[in-house]
């Protein structure tokens, strides 16, 4: 299990080194995603996997799409991705990947923590004591929503195209 | 406890944490910004979990799904605000769009130096 999160971090921390080093936006948003996963994988080692779960689906998947598509209309500057581009982060992904079939075929020589903290809990508390806070962030969420529809009017117009 | 000892958790959140802020820094594309963002407000939220399992209690969950909502509204309005600015400008660099003399919002669109160093 400490090899385990050694792992995950190293892995972690190299990709985020690589993000933050890397000229090309869409390099740096490869070893992003990597980097990403391997902190859901040290997530699921301190035994919260349903925010695990959600860090994969949200910041991984939904996030990252959000900036591939901005990036997609800014448009490829230096260009594309080519296949040296994407030894680095298949390797830091294979790591990944090794402790992910580590862990499924190990079964239960894989200690589990201790105090585990269920999706059940979380959803008590958030509807509990946070339930205010819930409220909050649904007005946050839909003065994104305002603040982004807003903008990206605006923006329509400065580029002249009014359909999207 | 659990076998990840807490304070291992904690320093990888700060190295994290510390990683994207050099990049906000250092760099002056403003989606790397941008990113180096998201990769600051992720660490923060390691914390939280690894707080959250030291205790085993479900704050640190609930804490970090504030988080995340406020992720991804900030990175929706900040990539909207980085397409205008591109749509405007034709240009990410911070240094060359805050160059301290633009005009507020008005449509003067006072382009002096276009095209600096990219980062």
């Amino acid at each position: 299990m400490n090899l385990l999160y050694a792992a995950s971090a190293c892995v972690a921390i190299a990709a985020t080194v690589m993000v933050i080093t890397r000229r090309n936006a869409v390099h740096a948003l490869l070893y992003l995603v990597v980097s990403l996963l391997a902190v859901a994988i040290i997530m699921f080692l301190l035994g919260a996997a349903f925010v695990a779960a959600l860090e994969v689906i949200i910041y991984a998947g939904a996030i990252m799409v959000l900036f591939v598509f901005v990036i997609m209309l800014i448009g490829p500057r230096n260009d594309v991705v080519t296949p040296a581009t994407w030894i680095g982060p298949v390797v830091l992904g294979l790591i990944l990947l090794a402790e992910l079939v580590y862990v499924i075929a190990g079964g239960s020589a894989v200690p589990r923590p201790v105090k585990e903290v269920t999706p059940r809990q979380v959803g008590v508390a958030l509807l509990g004591p946070y339930l205010i806070a819930v409220e909050v962030t649904a007005f946050l969420l839909l003065a994104g929503l305002v603040g982004a529809f807003h903008l990206g009017r605006r923006l329509a117009v400065t580029l002249g195209r009014k359909g999207d | 406890m659990a076998s990840v000892p807490f304070e291992y958790g904690l320093l990888v959140a700060g190295v994290l944490f510390v990683l994207g802020l050099a990049g906000v820094l250092v760099r002056r594309n403003l989606l790397f910004i941008l990113l180096c963002v998201e990769i600051m407000l992720n660490a923060a939220g390691l914390a939280f979990i690894v707080a959250g399992a030291r205790w085993g209690q479900a704050d640190g969950q609930v804490m970090f799904i504030f988080l995340l909502s406020m992720a991804a509204a900030e990175v929706a309005v900040g990539l909207a605000l980085i397409l205008l600015l591109y749509g405007r400008h034709k240009d990410l660099d911070s240094d060359a769009l805050g160059g301290g003399n633009e005009p507020g919002r008005g449509e003067g669109r006072g382009l002096a130096r276009g095209g600096g160093a990219r980062s």
